[in-house]
């Protein structure tokens, strides 16, 4: 056997593991990995970022479309650093990730060499798995586990540090898929007796109600999902990332969860007696104040994440399960019911909340352009089946309100962790997790400047991709707080902002800029029908408040409706 | 209500874990009171004793986190009323006081050894409790002691399901 680099093994463990995209940025420490990778060129893209971070949020996005594991290259010290913010998003948010970093010599470890850091020690509170390798021969075995570890069980992220003499080292190129670890089970054995104490609750309950999260898109359990809810008539409402898992059009569906989400899902969260929470974790953007969360509910929680079972919400029934598995054994074991008038509180409240707050927002009178009405024509125009990624903020939230999210895995946003700049470069990672899809990013004026850089690659590496900035001239969830919480005192977060279409244009993409109503429908067009990339700027009401809203310290049911 | 907990965490033995346990009691604002770490009964498995102040629910969420860590065995924890704990200690003192022939009674009543004797100073263990170990510090305190070193605390729980049973159940 013709012994290879240690840098080639690295190309072929990507090879064996199907990777056909990653997306990096080269640099001294990993430069014969780059070495290596440029003899991969036709079977394996590479996309060069502008910045690490937009390497690893478009790693995120290619994980949200394809299902896949993303995976990006950065190099040692602040090529490393730069990619702790995504890493914390993807642990936060359970997005399969592998990021590979070069480092120094191994020799120089711990001596303060030139772009040497500590990327181990700090990244292990934002990564699932991590670890450092300083041989060639360690390098496949830790590949190995780390595509295991990152897309298994509760996904994550996991970094692979490789020094410099590993890389070049030679080795005996063996690859052998990582298949189990004794120290971490993927796949929970379900406890039977828990399903029929769950199954019992669930028949006799009067107001049974479902919450789901990103953990239905996760084990792939869209089916059996559906088939619970229609057998059990329950009705369903989803978390921020579990938006989309269900059909938005499904008569059982109620709305979204959480501080802005929709009236009824809230307010009824503390009226139902049974509460099955699948996939999800109780966030408190989800819960409000959680001693006053559906203390009146039994509740049914299945995670596959033993740690989240008892975490937030102690659970009457705590079931450790994958979500897939659980729903089948669930629906086999409850009976069927319809339960029309508990839907039909649900469908009351949702008509106040059309009354008082939807209408005016989708349909609005006011002279300037309203998010919701952009982001609702935008849902229309494109039947809800655009994959659509944001950014975070005001018209993040405008965005899980008002858009209909009809297709398959569709919703790409930064939940858990909330970090600004996420948008542009997931939304590149995104369409080409899925390139036959429309890939449309909506951000605000002020995310769009945190990684506004990764403009460029969508030069480079010619990105279909939508991006529609709304532009209301201040950091505008932070502003509405001001507003709301903090006196109008509007502390720095008036934006003053660059000719955003001469930007657009300096990288050759195509750009629209619309500021009246009359113009929106055509200029959303324009976007969706353009060839390759397009810049829409959308200016905005600057001072619109993103209503309902649950305030800090607030209960579920204490939502507030302006 | 706070108290003492006593977490046993069994790990694989690879460079960083130590790390990855702590950093969850950091996170959580929690401080260790003593931690020791050593190889267990099954060769190749590494055996922490932690001990933290804190109540129930926060312990437990806090062995869930650890137990999550794709490198651990398995985690417990324990009241102190279910573990067999144990400290040791050791104390410097001048020769000086011990050639007086002062320190024979304490040393007797505290059922401690001397480890070693050199010219400046000698040296005494003692296995025990925390509240033996503190006493015969101040009980020795009067000689004048030189230095003084406690270990973290070992503790073995009192129920008998072994390390290898779980392991025997990780790998099946």
């Amino acid at each position: 056997m013709m012994k290879i680099r240690g840098a080639e093994a690295v190309m072929r463990c990507l090879e064996k593991e199907g990777v056909t995209t990653l997306f990096g940025y080269p640099g001294g420490a990993i430069m014969p990995i780059y070495d290596a990778l440029y003899d991969f060129k036709d079977t394996i893209q590479h996309v060069l970022v502008r910045h690490e971070q937009g390497a690893i949020h478009a790693a995120q996005g290619f994980a949200r479309t394809s299902g896949k594991v993303g995976v990006c290259f950065a190099t040692s010290g602040p090529g490393a650093t730069n990619l702790i913010t995504g890493l914390a998003d993807a642990m936060i948010d359970s997005t399969p990730v592998v990021c590979v970093t070069g480092q120094v010599a191994s020799h120089l470890l711990g001596t303060d060499a030139f772009q040497e850091t500590d990327v181990i020690g700090i990244s292990m509170p934002v990564t699932k798995w991590n670890i450092q390798v300083t041989k060639a021969e360690d390098i496949a075995p830790a590949l190995a586990k780390a595509f295991y570890i990152a897309r298994t069980g509760r996904p994550g992220p996991v970094l692979v540090d490789i020094t410099k003499d590993a890389q070049f080292g030679m080795v005996n190129f063996i690859y052998e898929p990582c298949v189990s670890i004794r120290s971490y089970s993927i796949k929970p054995t379900i406890n039977q007796a828990l399903i029929q104490e769950a199954a019992e609750l669930i028949n006799q309950a009067k107001k049974p109600y479902l919450l789901i999260g990103q953990g239905i898109f996760l084990s792939n359990a869209e089916r059996e999902l559906l088939d619970f809810v229609e057998k059990s008539g329950i009705p369903v409402a989803a978390t921020l990332l579990g938006l989309g898992a269900f059909p938005t059009e499904h008569e059982q569906y109620v709305g979204y969860l959480g501080m802005h989400g929709n009236y009824a899902p809230n307010v009824l969260t503390n009226e139902c007696d049974v509460l099955i929470a699948v996939g999800m974790r109780f966030d408190d953007r989800v819960t409000g104040d959680v001693s006053r969360y559906a203390k009146q509910a039994k509740v049914i929680h299945i995670d596959i994440d033993k740690a989240e079972l008892n975490k937030i919400i102690p659970a009457e029934v705590a079931i450790h399960a994958d979500a897939k598995e659980a729903l089948q054994l669930l629906t086999e074991a409850v009976q069927p019911r319809i339960h029309g008038q508990w839907l039909q509180q649900f469908k009351d409240l949702e008509a106040v909340e059309a009354n008082e707050i939807v209408e005016a927002a989708i349909h609005p009178e006011s002279e300037e352009l309203k998010m919701a009405e952009v982001v609702h024509q935008l849902s229309e125009l494109t039947d809800g089946k655009a994959i659509v990624v944001t950014d975070v903020g005001q018209h993040q939230m405008v965005t899980a309100r008002y858009y209909k999210y009809t297709g398959q895995r569709n919703n790409v946003t930064s939940g858990g962790l909330g970090t600004m700049g996420f948008g542009l470069p997931a939304a590149i990672g995104a369409k080409l997790g899925n390139p036959s899809q429309t890939v449309v990013a909506i951000i605000g004026d002020g995310g769009f400047q945190m990684t506004l850089q990764e403009l460029g690659t969508i030069l480079q590496a010619q990105v279909d991709v939508k991006i529609m900035v709304l532009n209301n001239n201040f950091l505008g969830m932070v502003r509405q707080w001001q507003q709301l919480f903090f006196d109008r005192r509007y502390s720095f977060t008036e934006i003053v902002n660059p000719d955003f279409c001469a930007i657009a244009k300096a990288f050759s993409i195509e750009t629209l800029k619309i500021t009246e109503r009359n113009e929106l429908q055509k200029g959303l067009e324009s976007m969706l029908q353009s060839k390759g990339a397009f810049f829409l700027e959308v200016v905005v009401q600057q001072e619109e408040n993103v209503f309902p809203m649950i305030e800090t310290g607030a209960s579920v049911s204490e939502i507030r409706l302006n | 209500m706070e108290k003492i907990f006593n977490i046993s965490v069994f790990t694989e033995n690879r460079i960083g874990i130590l790390n990855r346990i702590t950093i969850i009691f950091t996170r959580r604002h929690l401080n260790i009171e003593s931690i020791t770490a050593s190889e267990s009964e099954v060769k190749g498995v590494y055996r922490y004793t932690i001990v933290v102040k804190t109540d129930e629910e926060q312990v437990k969420k806090v062995v869930g986190q650890i137990e999550k860590q794709v490198e651990v065995l398995k985690a417990f924890y324990h009241a102190d009323e279910d573990v067999v704990h144990q400290e040791i200690a050791l104390y410097k003192i001048p020769t000086q006081a011990f050639l007086k022939g002062e320190t024979e009674s304490v040393i007797r009543e505290h059922n401690a050894r001397i480890l070693a004797v050199e010219e400046a100073f000698i040296i005494i263990e003692k296995t025990g409790q925390p509240k033996e170990l503190d006493q015969l510090f101040e009980d020795l305190d009067q000689f004048d002691v030189l230095e003084f070193v406690r270990s973290g605390r070992v503790a073995i729980s009192k129920p008998m399901k072994t390390l290898k049973t779980y392991l025997h159940e990780l790998e099946h």
